[in-house]
């Protein structure tokens, strides 16, 4: 419960969660204790869609300097990919 | 000492007359026994935190933990459970009452109590031991690292909550605190601070702050694991609970 920022934004697109494929809504992105991973603190991404429950839920916790090269990696693949396509 | 136990989940009333669930851990015999009202941390209702009520009817109490995040997530798993609970601004406070006055009427009336109910929580649950101690009759109450009872929350975090340190002149039995020095919520000024009020009103309580310890040094789980806060945590524990929930 120990650091303040929380985004939340609206996503369209699809997860994979433990009952299978489902429709995102949202995703909530914040800096916390992890639940599973052996850090004092990640950045969690969840990725959700409120409407069909809790368990509709893809997470991950990764550390700061994943979470920077994941950043990093979505830009660079999104910039690369071919006009029209994305 | 008499270790035997038996634990599992129940049902039982929490606020507002709710069914609700609650792992209970309890010492078989026939009593008499102390009990304990645990609150989880805001991760949940976890196997960890279970694990702490079966630890506590091992040494001779009966344990009962609400799950604090049922109502938002029933059947959930407790990761997702605590997720949807943060996203929602975590456990509303005249909740948080309600469901451990429910825990507490439940273990008082099991056969065996001999009427003392103590409480003890756990990261968010620190805050929360704290916030039922001064709005319930209890016995013994134990804060382990609760953040924002003097303070105010960060800007932008999820939590709904506001400091209940105002409370403080109506704390119903004593108070045991727990914290570490390497902790930012709560800091060790915040819980100083908490200790003068606490001084000042004459309530009685014993705080200890250990030094190479940050916050959720009991989790055994967890990177944030220390040993030797831990271990001597625990033994001011039982000692704490000894003196008020025993006999």
């Amino acid at each position: 419960m120990c650091t303040s920022l929380t985004e939340k934004i609206d996503v369209t697109g699809s997860g994979k969660g433990s009952a299978g494929w489902f429709e995102l809504s949202e995703a909530t992105v914040y800096f916390d204790h992890p639940q599973h991973a052996q850090a004092e603190h990640t950045l969690n991404i969840d990725f959700l869609n409120p409407a069909n429950g809790p368990s509709a839920r893809v997470a991950v916790e990764l550390t700061e300097a994943s979470a920077h090269a994941l950043a990093r990696a979505i830009d660079a693949t999104l910039e690369a990919a071919p006009p029209g396509l994305t | 000492m008499r270790d035997a136990l038996t634990a599992g989940t129940i049902s039982i009333s929490g606020h507002g007359g709710d069914e609700i669930e609650a792992y209970l851990a309890h010492p078989f015999g026939p009593g008499p026994f102390g009990s304990v009202v645990v609150i989880h941390h805001m991760p949940g209702y976890d196997e960890p935190t279970k694990e702490i009520a079966r630890k506590f009817a091992a040494h001779g109490y009966a344990a009962l933990m609400p799950n604090l995040y049922d109502r938002e997530a029933p059947g959930a798993s407790p990761d997702d459970a605590a997720a949807t609970a943060r996203a929602r601004g975590g456990v509303p406070d005249e909740r948080l009452i309600g469901d451990v006055g429910g825990a507490a009427a439940y273990l008082r009336a099991m056969d065996g109590s001999n009427g003392k109910v103590g409480v003890i929580g756990y990261c968010s649950g620190g805050r929360q031991s704290f916030l039922a101690a001064c709005s319930l009759q209890l016995d013994a109450a134990v804060d382990c690292y609760g953040a924002f009872i003097v303070n105010v929350p960060p800007e932008g975090m999820p939590l709904k909550i506001t400091p209940i340190v105002g409370l403080a002149k109506d704390l119903s039995c004593p108070l045991l605190g727990l914290f570490g020095a390497d902790d930012q919520y709560p800091a060790p000024a915040e819980t100083a601070e908490l200790a003068r009020e606490l001084t000042a009103l004459g309530k009685t309580h014993e705080f200890h702050t250990y030094d190479g310890a940050g916050h959720a040094f009991f989790a055994v789980n967890r990177p944030s694991y220390r040993a030797d806060a831990a271990n001597d945590g625990w033994a001011k524990i039982w000692d704490f609970y000894g003196r008020f929930l025993v006999g």
